[in-house]
C-alpha cells in the first residue's frame, strides 16, 4: 500500500510479533505470487483438500442444520463466556488440575516456563497449538533453557526448517518432498542415510526420531479444540497420534488455551466432532480425539495446568460485530477455499493465523495503529468472493467482517497525520458521486481517454491506475454516457421526472 | 489484582461493550440425533463399510466363534498386553502358540519402554458409532489405562454388536464425560507431505477389530 | 410493468451498451422503462474500501433520486451494485447515525433486483426470445453466486437463446480476481486469479466469455485484451437483447 507522495509504505514501525508481520500484504504477496514451487504446492494442495471437504459435506443432509446450531452456540458462548470460564475453571480443580489465568502472551510463556522449570525438566514435547504459537511460547522457552520438540509432523519439518507455518492445518504445505527430505537429513541425526524422498518413508523417519522422545517425555505441552464448562473435559482432535502420546505417557501437561475455545455442555460436542473433521481434513471423522478431565489416577499424566489466555480475545469480544472471529473452531476451511491464500500462502498474512480467517482475526487480536501498520493492510487481503462464508462451519461472515475492519483501518487514521493519497482519492470520489452535476462533469473528463487509446483499448495509465494496466487493457471511454443516449432516445416523462 | 481477576473483569466488560441483537438464547438443534437405518445389522454393516475404508482389519464372530477369533487375529503376534479386566475366558485364546501375555497391572504397571516391546495390546471398548466408523474407549477394567492402547503397535479390539450405533450424538450420549476418552477412527494417518496420505506415524499401526454377534 | 434502471456509475461511464441493451430488451419484452437521470452510484466502492463515513452522502444521493422517481421495481445489471444495495446500504445507513435512511435504503432495497432475478423471479420468464449465433461461456460473478444466490437462473435464461452456443466455464464458481479497489490494492494476487480465469475462459473455446457484472468483465476483458486472445466479453443483458433482428454488441 503506497502513499501518493510516492514514498511506498511497506515496512511496519510496529513491534514484529507471531501476529504481525515485517512487510504489508500485497509487498509479500508479490513475492509469493511468484514463487513457483509455492504456487504448485499450494495449488494442488488445496484443490484436493477441497474435493475431499465437499464429498463428505454432499453426504450429510443435516449439514445446515448443523451449522446453524455450531454457530449459535458459538454466539452463546462470547454472551456467557465469563460464567463459563468459571465454570470450566472450578470442574476442571475439582478433577485435580491447576488453573491459571494469562493476560498475554508474556504472562502466558512466564506461567509454562514456571511449570516447566519446577518439574525440573529442560525438554518438552509439544502437540501442535496455534495458541503457542501466537504467543511465541517455543521460542521463549529456548531463551530459558527449555528445547519444546514439536511432534506434529509438518510442525517437525517447519521446526527442523528453521521455518514459520504457513497454513493452520497443513502447515508444511508449501515445501514439497524432496525438500523435506533435505531438511530431515540436515537436522535429524537419526535419520536413515538413504532416505528417500517418498512420505511412507519421511513419515517413518519421523515416527523413529520422535518415538524416543515420547516414551522418555516428562512434560508435554498442548493446546485444545473445545473446552466443555459443564465438565471440565479438555480435547484434542489430531490425526497421527502425537497428540496421544503427548497427552498420556508424560507425568506433566500443560495445556494452553484461548478463551475462546470453550463450549457450553458435553452434548455439545455432538455438533462441533460433526463440523470440525469434515471441514479440516475432509474425513468423517479423525483418526484419534483423546478427551480428557483433570487428572485422573493410574491414568495419563498426574500433574495438569490449564493456561486460560486473553492476549487480545477481548478486543474482539469488545466489538458486536469482530468478536463473531472469536467462533472459530481453527477448521482451516476458509483457507482452503480462499482464491487469495491459494495464490498468497500463508506467510504472507504475516501471522500464525493466515487466511480468511486471519484476515478478521489478527487485525483484532492486535488492533490497527494506522495506515503504517502492516496488519492494517491484511482485512485487503480479499476480493470480498465470499467462498469463505460457504465454507465456514460455523458461518462466520468474513466478507462483512472485512468490510468492517476496513472501516477500522481507515477510522484509525482519522484525525492523525495527513491523509494518505487513498483518503483524498476516496472523499473527492465521494463528493463527485453523491450529486449528478458534479458526476457528469466529471464524466466529460474521460474524454481524455479517448485520445490515449489505441484500436479502442487503453494500455497504460499513470499512476496510481498503471496498478491495473500494469496487467490489464481498459476500454476507450465511449462517446456518450447511457444517460446521455437515454435522454436523447427517450421522452422526459421516462427519466422519471415526473409523477403521472 | 490477580490476572484472574483482570481478565474477568476485562472479560465482562468486552461482552457488554459488545453486546448485540445477534447474541442468541435458544440454540437450534435440528440436526439428525438418531440414524436413518432401521435394521440393526445394517448399522453394523455401516460400520465394517467405514472401518474397511480405514484400512482396518475386520474380523466377524459370535460369542462362541471369539475365542478362535482371536487366537487367529494374534497369530502374527508374539507378545502382548491386556488390562486386567479383560474376560478371564478370554485368556486361554491369548496364551496359545506360546504367546507372552503381560496383564497390565497385575503385578506391574509396565512402563512405557516396556509396551514399547511388546507386539499387540487387546482391548474391548465402550461405543462404537458406525457412520463415521469411530470406537471409542474410556479407559474401563477391559480395556485400561490409555498408554496400554498406543504404544503397542497392533490394537486389537474386541467389539459387541450392542456397543454399535449409528450416529455420533447417539454415540456421545453412551460416555461418561470425566472418563479418559479415546476416540479412535482407523489407524494414524498424516498428509503433511505434499498431501499424499500416509498411514500408520505414532499410533498403533494395525487396527483389528473383531466384532461379536450378540 | 414500469421500470426503473439502475444503470451504475461504471456502465453509465464506461460500458454504456450494458444499459442500452438492458433497456432494450425490457421494453422488447413490453414495459416501460425509466431511468432518473439523477442517479449516480449505490456507494459499493466507498464501503467496500472502508470509506464507511464518505458512502453515506453517496448512499443518500441514490436513495434520494430514486424515491423520488416513479416505478414498480427497478433492475441494475451488476449482481454486486444489487448485493451492495440490498445488504450494505441500510448498514452504512445506520452507522452514519441515520435509521430513517436506513428504513427507507431498505424499503427501495425490496424492488430492486439483478437482471437475471428480474426475467425469472419477478417477470417469470426464461425465454426472451434472444438470438445470438455465436460461441459463449457463462462466469457467475461472486456477489451474484454467494450474495444474491441467484442460482443457475442466468443459465437458464442462456439455455433459451437461440443459435448461441453455450460452453459451461471449467472452475466457474472461482472469483476472476477483480474484487473492486481490490484490483488495485493487490495488483499481483488480482491478475494471478485472472490468469487462471482466463484460461479456463480459453479451454472452452468461446467466441465469448459473459456474466452479470460490468466490473468483472472489464477485468476478465481487460486481460483476454492485453494478451491478444481473439477472445472478447459481452455483459448477460447484452445477449438477451439481442434478437435476429438487433444485435446488442
Amino acid at each position: 500500500m503506497s502513499t501518493f507522495l510516492g514514498v511506498p509504505m511497506r515496512r511496519s514501525r510496529d513491534a514484529e510479533s507471531p501476529i504481525r508481520g515485517t512487510e504489508t500484504f500485497p509487498h509479500a504477496a508479490k513475492r509469493a505470487v511468484n514463487d513457483t514451487q509455492l504456487r504448485r504446492n499450494l495449488g494442488r494442495a488445496t484443490a484436493t483438500i477441497r474435493g475431499k471437504r465437499q464429498a463428505v459435506v454432499d453426504e450429510m443432509p443435516d449439514w445446515e442444520a448443523l451449522r446453524d446450531s455450531g454457530s449459535a452456540i458459538k454466539a452463546q458462548v462470547m454472551a456467557d463466556l465469563p460464567a463459563l470460564l468459571e465454570q470450566l475453571e472450578a470442574n476442571v480443580i475439582a478433577r485435580g488440575g491447576v488453573v491459571h489465568w494469562a493476560v498475554d502472551a508474556a504472562e502466558a510463556n512466564r506461567i509454562v516456563t514456571q511449570i516447566v522449570t519446577a518439574t525440573g525438566a529442560d525438554e518438552v514435547v509439544k502437540v501442535k497449538s496455534m495458541a503457542t504459537q501466537e504467543i511465541g511460547l517455543n521460542e521463549y522457552l529456548e531463551e530459558h533453557g527449555i528445547a519444546a520438540v514439536e511432534t506434529d509432523l509438518a510442525e517437525l519439518i517447519v521446526q527442523l526448517g528453521h521455518d514459520k507455518p504457513s497454513h493452520i492445518l497443513v502447515p508444511a504445505i508449501h515445501r514439497g518432498r524432496a525438500e523435506v527430505r533435505e531438511i530431515f537429513l540436515r537436522e535429524m541425526a537419526d535419520a536413515p542415510e538413504d532416505l528417500t524422498d517418498e512420505p511412507r518413508m519421511l513419515a517413518m523417519a519421523a515416527r523413529t526420531h520422535l518415538r524416543r522422545k515420547f516414551l522418555s517425555a516428562k512434560v508435554a505441552i498442548s493446546g485444545t479444540n473445545f473446552a466443555i464448562a459443564d465438565t471440565g473435559t479438555l480435547s484434542v482432535v489430531e490425526s497421527e497420534g502425537n497428540g496421544r502420546m503427548c497427552l498420556t505417557l508424560p507425568e506433566t501437561l500443560i495445556t494452553v488455551m484461548g478463551i475462546e475455545k470453550i463450549l457450553p455442555t458435553f452434548t455439545d460436542l455432538e455438533v462441533f466432532l460433526q463440523l470440525l473433521p469434515r471441514s479440516s481434513t475432509g474425513e468423517r471423522m479423525n483418526p484419534y480425539t483423546s478427551l480428557w478431565t483433570g487428572v485422573t489416577p493410574g491414568d495419563g499424566p498426574q500433574e495438569f495446568h490449564l493456561i486460560l489466555l486473553d492476549n487480545g480475545r477481548t478486543n474482539a469480544l469488545a466489538d458486536e460485530i469482530g468478536r463473531a472471529a472469536l467462533h472459530c473452531i481453527r477448521c482451516s476451511a476458509c483457507l482452503n477455499v480462499c482464491p487469495v491464500y491459494e495464490r498468497a500462502g500463508g506467510h504472507a498474512y504475516g501471522s500464525v493465523y493466515p487466511g480468511p480467517i486471519g484476515a478478521v482475526l489478527t487485525p483484532q487480536l492486535t488492533g490497527i495503529h494506522g495506515h503504517h501498520d502492516v496488519n492494517s493492510t491484511l482485512p485487503y487481503a480479499s476480493s470480498l468472493c465470499g467462498a469463505c462464508f460457504d465454507a465456514c462451519p460455523v458461518k462466520i461472515d468474513i466478507p462483512s467482517l472485512l468490510v468492517e475492519l476496513r472501516g477500522r483501518a481507515v477510522d484509525s487514521d482519522r484525525g492523525h497525520g495527513l491523509p494518505t493519497g487513498w483518503d483524498g482519492a476516496m472523499k473527492a470520489a465521494a463528493w463527485v458521486m453523491s450529486d449528478e452535476k458534479r458526476f457528469t462533469n466529471a464524466q466529460k473528463g474521460l474524454a481524455a481517454g479517448r485520445l490515449i487509446a489505441r484500436k479502442g483499448q487503453i494500455t497504460t495509465l499513470p499512476f496510481p491506475l498503471s496498478a491495473w494496466t500494469g496487467s490489464r487493457n481498459i476500454p476507450a471511454p465511449p462517446t456518450q454516457t447511457s444517460r446521455q443516449w437515454f435522454a436523447e432516445t427517450h421522452s422526459a416523462t421516462d427519466a422519471g421526472k415526473d409523477r403521472s | 489484582m490477580t490476572s484472574r481477576d483482570t481478565m474477568l473483569a476485562g472479560i465482562r466488560a468486552a461482552v457488554a461493550k459488545g453486546a448485540g441483537p445477534g447474541d442468541t438464547t435458544v440454540v437450534p438443534r435440528d440436526y439428525a440425533h438418531t440414524g436413518v437405518l432401521t435394521d440393526h445389522a445394517e448399522v453394523i454393516e455401516l460400520l465394517v463399510d467405514r472401518l474397511l475404508d480405514y484400512k482396518a482389519i475386520v474380523t466377524r464372530t459370535d460369542r462362541a466363534g471369539l475365542p478362535a477369533a482371536l487366537d487367529t487375529a494374534l497369530a502374527p503376534v508374539r507378545s502382548l498386553v491386556v488390562p486386567a479386566g479383560l474376560p478371564a475366558d478370554l485368556h486361554a485364546s491369548l496364551h496359545g502358540r506360546d504367546r507372552v501375555v503381560v496383564i497390565d497391572g497385575a503385578p506391574d504397571v509396565l512402563t512405557a519402554y516396556q509396551l514399547d516391546q511388546l507386539d499387540a495390546v487387546v482391548t474391548g471398548a465402550q461405543v462404537a458409532i458406525a457412520l463415521t466408523g469411530t470406537i471409542v474407549l474410556d479407559a474401563g477394567p477391559d480395556q485400561g489405562r490409555r498408554a496400554l492402547s498406543l504404544v503397542p503397535d497392533r490394537h486389537l479390539i474386541i467389539l459387541h454388536a450392542r456397543q454399535v450405533v449409528e450416529t455420533v450424538p447417539e454415540g456421545l450420549a453412551r460416555l461418561t464425560p470425566t472418563a479418559p476418552l479415546t476416540m479412535i477412527s482407523g489407524p494414524s494417518a498424516t498428509s503433511d507431505i505434499e498431501l499424499s496420505r500416509v498411514e500408520g506415524v505414532h499410533g498403533p499401526r494395525t487396527l483389528h477389530v473383531i466384532i461379536v454377534a450378540d | 410493468m414500469r421500470i426503473a434502471v439502475v444503470a451504475t456509475c461504471l456502465a453509465d461511464s464506461l460500458f454504456p451498451e450494458v444499459v442500452k441493451a438492458t433497456v432494450g430488451l425490457l421494453e422488447r419484452l413490453g414495459h416501460t422503462v425509466v431511468f432518473p437521470q439523477a442517479q449516480v452510484c449505490c456507494g459499493q466502492m466507498h464501503v467496500n474500501t472502508g470509506y464507511l463515513k464518505e458512502a453515506l452522502p453517496v448512499v443518500r444521493h441514490h436513495v434520494d433520486t430514486f424515491e423520488a422517481a416513479d416505478f414498480d421495481v427497478a433492475v441494475a445489471p451488476s449482481g454486486s451494485c444489487v448485493g451492495s444495495i440490498r445488504h450494505q446500504q441500510g448498514m452504512v445507513a445506520r452507522r452514519g447515525g441515520d435509521d430513517a435512511l436506513a428504513e427507507r435504503a431498505e424499503a427501495l432495497a425490496s424492488r430492486t433486483y439483478e437482471l437475471s432475478e428480474l426475467l425469472v423471479d419477478v417477470l417469470g420468464v426464461t425465454d426472451v426470445g434472444a438470438y445470438f449465433p455465436h460461441r459463449v461461456t457463462y462466469h457467475p460473478t461472486c456477489h451474484s453466486l454467494r450474495m444474491l444466490r441467484v442460482g443457475d437462473k442466468p443459465l437458464q435464461l442462456l439455455r433459451e437463446v437461440r443459435g448461441m452456443d453455450l460452453v459451461e466455464l471449467p472452475d466457474a464458481d472461482q472469483c476472476c480476481g477483480f474484487g473492486g479497489t481490490f484490483a488495485l490494492k493487490n495488483p499481483d494476487v488480482s491478475t494471478a486469479m485472472l490468469a487462471d480465469k482466463m484460461s479456463n475462459v480459453l479451454s472452452t473455446k468461446a467466441e465469448m466469455c459473459s456474466a452479470g457484472d460490468a466490473s468483472c468483465l472489464m477485468h476478465i476483458g481487460g486481460g483476454l485484451s492485453r494478451l491478444k486472445t481473439g477472445v472478447r466479453t459481452v455483459h448477460l443483458a447484452q445477449i438477451l437483447a439481442s434478437t435476429t433482428e438487433r444485435a446488442f454488441v
